[in-house]
């Protein structure tokens, strides 16, 4: 079904711009899985036949608890790391739409949802600033 | 339990919950919290945290087909994107202090009430009326059907908006997509056209999920352990579920089936909360 002969309206005058969220969605999700997928492989292949213990929660590995530390096991080969890195990408992949949504909506001059795009990334910002707190 | 098998049972269990969650439209949480704290004997943050992120995997994924398509509503997306982040950030920070058995058996009871919402039958009715509150916000819109351009009104946005903030509470405690208070929202209430209400609701939840997401890899609730072998199969089986979708029209017996295992599941949840046992 071909909608670019039909006017939509609710959403942007520019299907363009339909097009490019779509593509920021789908390429998230695909390279974020493949992260995941990668540092899979590498941490069965070394604690394959070790034990779990999920059954009580307990923090994370410390290397991977904060960003510097993801990235420096990414550069270390370290399946977790990886794996962390990917969802990671995951989690951003809405977020980048909600940006780019701004970007888009100041760009057709409808004041009124810049500013609604805008307030929904300052909630996921000040989400992700206050998580640690409490 | 070795990792290998514990990663294996898992991975087949997560590709179930998707093709399930596919089908029926109701996500593939409802069945891998379950999955995660009664089987495998997972704590449930763990459950919650690998939960959330398969969330944002499977909506990103369909979001950006029907966004294509041109039946996602992207203004009414985001305008009640306020609303379930907001609910959204406040229900993760309170995931932290409700007992992990309260969580339980309010699990339970979403999941029996998404089961009951899930046989409903959908009303085709499309209204035109439009709120002097969704004119001002420029909400109404159109969508394709078939070579035609379908015009549709929205009615009572605050009612909704609220339901929202409500929707995103319950994702962020639970770690779950909550579609089904999502549509429950825009179509009972803001009486918005079963297509467009789905693939909206579809669109928002991967932006609500985030916001509580955000929160939970900071306090370390998400273990690449758990999660790796739960968002590829989840994936994987949502594929699969979208092939057959494509294929099949006719799913009612699929509906009272899912609608029958989700409810065996839910009385499971609340009795392990009620006993203290999860």
């Amino acid at each position: 079904m071909s909608n670019n002969e039909l006017k939509n309206t609710g959403n942007f005058k520019n299907t363009g711009m339909q097009a490019i969220i779509g593509w920021i969605l789908r390429t998230g999700v695909i390279v974020s899985v493949s992260f995941v997928f990668a540092g899979g492989i590498i941490y069965l292949y070394r604690h394959g036949h070790s034990k779990t213990a999920f059954d009580s929660f307990h923090k994370i590995p410390e290397f991977i608890s904060t960003t510097e530390g993801v990235l420096q096991g990414v550069l270390n080969g370290r399946g977790q790391a990886i794996i962390q890195l990917g969802i990671i990408i995951l989690i951003a992949t809405p977020v980048l739409r909600v940006a780019f949504s701004v970007i888009a909506f100041a760009i057709e001059k409808d004041h009124l949802y810049t500013i609604i795009s805008l307030l929904v990334l300052l909630i996921i910002v000040g989400s992700m600033l206050t998580g640690r707190i409490g | 339990m070795s990792v290998i098998i514990f990663t294996v049972i898992l991975l087949t269990g997560s590709y179930f919950a998707g093709l399930l969650g596919s089908l029926t439209g109701l996500g593939g949480g409802f069945i891998i919290i379950p999955l995660l704290t009664l089987v495998l004997h997972v704590d449930i943050h763990y459950a919650i945290g690998a939960s959330i992120v398969s969330v944002i995997a499977t909506s990103s994924g369909a979001a950006a087909a029907y966004v294509k398509e041109g039946l996602t509503n992207i203004r009414i997306g985001m305008f009640l994107e306020i609303a379930t982040t907001i609910g959204a950030f406040a229900g993760a920070l309170l995931a932290i202090y409700i007992p992990a058995q309260y969580i339980a058996i309010l699990f339970g009871l979403i999941l029996v009430f998404s089961a009951i919402l899930s046989l409903r039958e959908k009303s085709m009715q499309i209204s035109l009326q439009e709120s002097p509150l969704a004119e001002k916000m420029k909400l109404k819109g159109s969508y394709p059907d078939q070579g035609k351009l379908i015009e549709y009104g929205v009615t009572n946005v605050s009612g909704g908006f609220f339901m929202m903030i409500f929707a995103g509470l319950i994702s962020g405690l639970l770690g779950i997509g909550s579609g089904a208070l999502k549509v429950v929202a825009m179509d009972n209430i803001m009486r918005i056209p079963f297509k467009v209400s789905t693939t909206t609701s579809n669109f928002m939840i991967g932006v609500t999920a985030a916001a509580s997401a955000v929160v939970y890899i900071q306090r370390g609730y998400i273990n690449p352990g758990i999660v790796m072998p739960v968002v590829i199969g989840v994936l994987l089986g949502a594929l699969s579920g979208s092939k057959i979708l494509m294929q099949s029209t006719s799913s009612t017996w699929l509906r009272w089936l899912f609608a029958f295992i989700i409810t065996i599941i839910a009385i499971q949840m609340i009795y392990h909360g009620i006993q203290g046992s999860i």
